[in-house]
């Protein structure tokens, strides 16, 4: 018997399957500098392109002279919005429902937008012609603040939709106005704010950052003139919507468009949309029938492709003195910048925003989201998140926060008091959504215990003690989070983006010797689906993960699906995997019936092979049941093995996570010190733990940048701040603390295996801990609220409005 | 991010350098690790159409050290500086320093001439060399000259050096055996400029203070050797008192621009207690 099942756990670890922390196959190319990116691609007689981009916030352009441009050697052609206007291409729709100028129309709307697009031999000769492209401009006022946009005098941006009374959201109340949505009952959330024993207000604010992946965005376009075919390498999270979109655009017809993604060097969702260089690109050959290649640089990547963030958020609670909330009201100021580019599925303006009751039970809640236009880079991404989870994520975190101060209770027991019970699961907000399963509670005791967190706090208290004293000029601070997330997006019924359902798919072929290749809607840009993705199915069909290659990203051969973003691959994509299993196991299930010459119900799985039940010694393997079905007519059933799996999710999944941070900070200074860093993640099943710790760390990461110091911001005139490497803060291993990570296993009911996804998790519950431990440290010495970034002249200038700085 | 067309040089001899320099009067640079120019290059700050590399010319190689006099050759590398074991022996705020300067990867190109020679006030090496009482030797067709750190910087890439001439070496008078000395530099991350830094070394005598110099980075548009810093040390016994008025001289003479590093204010803040920390470093380090 034990022999048995050594044997058995032999052939279960041979498959590599769910649970494996599977080496990630990625990495071999990755890690020998031989992955294909697009600036990779090179194409007999490619041109390139470069844009000549405004230096103006805001300026009307009175003239452009090509002249010198075109004058010099190498240069083929000089496109501005007059060349596009024949093609009605001078714009494109956004993905919000706007429109984006693709060249700048008569006027330029923030620093660095496109105004002319170079085409050239090479990039040299393309970056010399940029600077001898003449653009006379007339200087306008510009508005970079959000909370002037919709005052009376304020500037008109938009001369183009200024007659425009309704948007893609509704009316509009002003010419800079592009929304206004709301979710919830205001009535009874005013009801509990008036009723209610204690309240308290904050204006939180979440800057505007940028995902700024290693690669910058960039194409290549190639029209072959033959057969008319057009072929677009790119940078793109959703190859197949980009196909959609440039097939609507273009008029060219669908299936004459190939989009392919290669290698990608992260996203963030930094690739979701559709930029100018693309349209330039493929306007370009197929104008000049070679292909064309446009690589932004750093700069560029920084300031005109899409930004995140840049929420100004009101948000209220109402309590009981003992601490039950008993309502959230939120207002969102939401900064969008020049055009109306955010990526969210098309009936959520302001994403899943609603999700900001987080993991509390809110009886009532009511949130108000107001978009405005702003002389600043359009975008509005879902920087390493689900569609604006973040930022609800971040307003409820350091709301919870706010009420523990004005208590005076203790922030982790607040929590404990609020959190949704494990027996309220599937559990329905306040604002609408159904979280399909949780176990908070233990989630969070199991944090406090790692961390030990009575003893921390007794440490903050002598730290406090001797901080009065004069003996220390050091401030600790601990800053808890609780955060859940909404995720895998989603449920056809109410997920589109532009009126593609937000489903995604999976098709499988065994091949005759036994091994396999699936092949998804989704893309990686470095989340390591070909290692994770052959998991699932090693599991669901046993074959071994190292005998199934995983194919995304060129729309010829994938099948539809709608792309990589908002930890939207695994519960979607995923999900559609197990499902194509299933069907390869079913029919196998029947070859295997005909094999073993029994009926098909007397049949059981047993990790890569059907057995007779009560006979093991009677089974067939999937190797040897796929060699049949290519090799032998086997009555009723048609050749071969191969499926295919689209799946459209009934629900969203619901990740959530426990996060403590401990931040020292020296008062004289305003540095700040991670000390620890505590991550607890619940994503479900766990498909391979190696490389959910390593999607952790990079969040974390990337978390500790944005509360630490990311920011791009302009200044009175449009400037863009922050723009390049030097400013903007992007950590090394130096900054970088130590992750401690951790976790319990919550599976989704509603997954076929149970996966919640993870890779966004650190960031939307990483922002609010290390906020919550530099808001922490001053507590004791008045502050309820601190702006993010948290980087040291911020803390400093805190700590000097507090008096401590001496 | 793409720099304008150049034509490059690797002469071998100082002399074929200054010739190529002068040749190209006006539209020649030197380059030596090339990590502040060609930023500012790839930006088209900057646009020479003639790059004359200096790193094959053996004469503004190596490092000499005798009891009274450190010389340090235009294209040693920081690394170089860092790995020293005799400079450090005389010297040790050179190590220090340069283990604060950008990351490793640039330090293994970026000279020490092309870091004191650059003019950018973020530069950390100005200040030292201010500190140390250097003199930058300069070579053009005109011969050779020598200028003192204290006097070279201008303003923000202005310096006293003529467009021909070549910096070939530093000399410093090396510093008392047993003093004090310490480089403090707040930055954001590693490989930033400062956001406020000061050096100190001083000597103590049976309580006293007996010499003492002090000098700032990134506070100004030049280095600033702050003397009256120094002057309310000298004499004094280093007591808080005496910190205390160095930190306020120091203060004073600042003039910091604002910027993501922090607004002025802040800067001018954060250079006092740089100055503080590193007197009170200084001190912990006297022999
Ligand atoms: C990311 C990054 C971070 C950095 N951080 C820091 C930092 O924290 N602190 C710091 O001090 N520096 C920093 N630097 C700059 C770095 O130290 C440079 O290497 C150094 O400033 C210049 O040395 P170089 O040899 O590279 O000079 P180059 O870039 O080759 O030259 C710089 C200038 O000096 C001139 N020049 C060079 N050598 C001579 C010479 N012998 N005679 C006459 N003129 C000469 C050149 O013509 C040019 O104008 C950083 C650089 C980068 C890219």
């Amino acid at each position: 018997m034990n022999a048995h099942t050594s044997a058995d756990t032999e052939r279960v670890e041979k498959l590599q399957g769910l649970g494996s922390s599977r080496r990630r196959v990625e990495d071999a190319r990755f890690t020998q500098g031989k992955g294909n990116y697009v600036d990779d691609i090179k194409l007999p007689g490619m041109l390139f392109g470069d844009f000549v981009r405004s230096p103006y916030g805001h300026a009307r352009i009175k003239s452009i002279d090509k002249k010198a441009a075109l004058a010099v050697p190498g240069v083929v052609a000089v496109l501005t919005a007059e060349d596009l206007k024949p093609l009605n291409l001078h714009y494109m729709p956004t993905l919000a429902g706007d429109v984006q100028a693709v060249l700048a129309d008569e006027k330029v709307l923030f620093q660095n937008q496109e105004v002319a697009f170079v085409v050239a031999e090479n990039r040299y000769v393309a970056a010399d012609a940029v600077d001898l492209v003449e653009v006379e401009y007339d200087e306008l006022p510009a508005l970079v603040d959000a909370f002037r946009a919709m005052d009376g005098n304020a500037p008109l941006l938009r001369d183009d939709i200024k007659d425009k009374k309704e948007g893609a959201h509704g009316p509009r109340r002003h010419h800079n106005h592009i929304f206004h949505w709301e979710e919830g009952d205001e009535a009874s959330v005013n009801r509990a704010l008036a009723d209610a024993e204690v309240t308290v207000e904050e204006l939180i604010s979440y800057q505007r950052v940028h995902p700024c992946p290693l690669e910058t965005c960039g194409c290549v376009a190639s029209m072959d003139k033959v057969n008319g075919k057009l072929t677009l390498w790119g940078t793109f999270q959703a190859p197949h919507a980009v196909r959609t979109v440039a097939s609507l655009i273009t008029n060219i017809p669908e299936h004459n468009i190939r989009i392919v993604s290669p290698d990608i060097g992260g996203g963030f969702g930094n690739k979701v949309g559709v930029y100018p260089g693309y349209i330039c690109a493929a306007v370009a050959s197929i104008v000049t029938g070679v292909p064309i290649k446009w690589v932004e640089d750093r700069i560029e990547n920084l300031t005109a492709t899409a930004f995140a963030r840049d929420y100004h958020m009101t948000g209220r609670l109402a309590a009981k003195r003992d601490g039950t909330i008993t309502g959230l009201h939120c207002h969102v100021l939401a900064d969008h910048g020049a055009f109306d580019a955010c990526a969210d599925p098309t009936k959520f303006p302001a994403g899943f925003f609603n999700i900001c009751t987080g993991s509390y039970d809110i009886p009532v809640a009511y949130v108000g989201v107001d978009g405005v236009y702003t002389n600043k880079a359009p975008g509005g991404v879902a920087y390493r998140c689900s569609f604006r989870v973040t930022e609800a994520a971040y307003l409820i975190e350091r709301m919870i926060d706010v009420l523990a101060r004005k208590l005076d209770m203790d922030p982790a027991e607040l929590r404990l008091k609020n959190l949704i019970r494990k027996e309220q699961f599937p559990y329905t907000s306040a604002l609408g959504w159904e979280y399909d399963s949780g176990d908070y509670h233990t989630a969070m005791n199991k944090a406090l215990e790692a961390v030990d967190y009575k003893t921390l706090r007794n440490e903050q208290a002598r730290n406090r003690a001797a901080f009065d004293r004069g003996e220390t000029r050091s401030l600790m601070g601990i800053g808890i989070a609780h955060f859940t997330e909404i995720v895998g997006a989603g449920p056809i019924k109410n997920c589109d983006i532009l009126g593609l359902g937000m489903f995604d798919s999976c098709e499988i072929r065994i091949h005759p010797t036994g091994s396999a290749t699936a092949r998804l809607g989704t893309i990686s840009q470095g989340q390591g689906h070909a290692t994770t993705f052959a998991q699932i199915l090693a599991t669901e069909i046993g074959i071994p993960a190292d005998d199934i290659t995983l194919e995304e990203g060129d729309t010829d051969t994938a099948p539809y699906g709608l792309g990589t973003y908002g930890s939207r691959s695994t519960p979607v994509a995923g999900a559609a995997t197990a499902m194509a299993g299933r069907k390869i196991r079913a029919k196998a299930q029947m070859i295997a019936a005909y094999l073993l010459e029994v009926h098909e119900g007397d049949l059981e799985w047993d990790v890569d092979r059907f057995q007779v039940k009560g006979n093991p010694e009677a089974h067939k393997t999937m190797k040897e049941i796929a060699f049949s079905a290519y090799n032998q007519a086997i009555p009723g059933l048609e050749p071969g093995l191969e499926a295919v799996s689209y799946y459209d999710p009934p629900n969203m999944t619901y990740p959530f996570g426990a996060y403590v941070c401990v931040v020292d900070i020296d008062v004289d200074t305003g540095v700040t010190d991670i000390r620890s860093f505590y991550a607890l993640d619940d994503c479900g099943t766990r498909i391979n733990p190696m490389i959910i710790e390593g999607q952790v760390h990079g969040g974390l990461t990337e978390a500790l940048a944005i509360a630490m110091g990311q920011e791009i911001s302009y200044d009175e005139i449009g400037n863009v701040q922050g723009g390049n490497l030097m400013d903007f803060f992007l950590p090394t291993a130096v900054e970088t603390p130590f992750w401690q990570t951790d976790h319990t296993t919550t599976p989704s009911p509603h997954h076929p295996i149970g996966a919640k996804g993870v890779g966004e998790s650190p960031n939307v519950g990483g922002v609010p801990a290390f906020s919550n431990a530099v808001n922490d440290a001053f507590a004791h010495k008045g502050l309820t609220h601190t702006q993010m970034p948290h980087d040291h002249w911020r803390v400093w200038k805190t700590a000097q409005r507090l008096g401590l700085t001496g | 991010m793409i720099s304008a067309a150049f034509d490059y040089h690797r002469p071998g001899t100082l002399g074929e350098a200054i010739g190529l320099l002068t040749e190209h009067d006006g539209t020649a640079v030197v380059i030596a690790g090339g990590h502040s120019l060609i930023p500012m290059m790839k930006l088209r700050m900057a646009t020479p159409e003639h790059l004359v590399d200096i790193q094959d010319i053996a004469e503004l190689s190596g490092i000499a050290v005798s009891s009274d006099m450190i010389e340090i050759g235009a294209t040693v590398t920081q690394s170089d500086l860092i790995a020293s074991d005799e400079l450090f022996s005389v010297c040790p705020i050179l190590r220090e320093t340069s283990l604060q300067t950008a990351d490793p990867q640039i330090r293994n190109l970026g000279t020490i001439g092309g870091n004191v020679a650059n003019g950018d006030p973020g530069n950390d090496m100005p200040a030292i060399m201010q500190l140390l009482d250097a003199d930058y030797i300069l070579q053009g067709t005109g011969g050779t000259r020598t200028v003192k750190a204290r006097t070279f910087y201008e303003a923000a890439f202005f310096t006293a050096r003529e467009e021909g001439e070549i910096l070939t070496s530093i000399r410093i008078p090396t510093p008392p055996f047993g003093h004090g000395h310490s480089y403090q530099k707040q930055k954001r991350k590693v490989g930033d400029y400062a956001t406020a830094a000061a050096g100190v070394i001083l000597t103590r005598s049976a309580g006293t203070c007996t010499s003492a110099s002090v000098a700032l980075t990134n506070v100004a548009d030049t280095p600033l050797w702050a003397e009256a810093a120094a002057k309310a040390l000298l004499g004094s016994d280093l007591g808080a008192e005496a910190i205390g008025e160095a930190v306020d001289a120091a203060r004073a003479i600042t003039e910091p621009a604002s910027d993501g590093r922090g607004p002025a204010d802040y800067r001018t803040h954060v250079a006092g207690i740089m100055v503080q920390r590193a007197i009170q470093t200084a001190i912990s380090r006297v022999a």
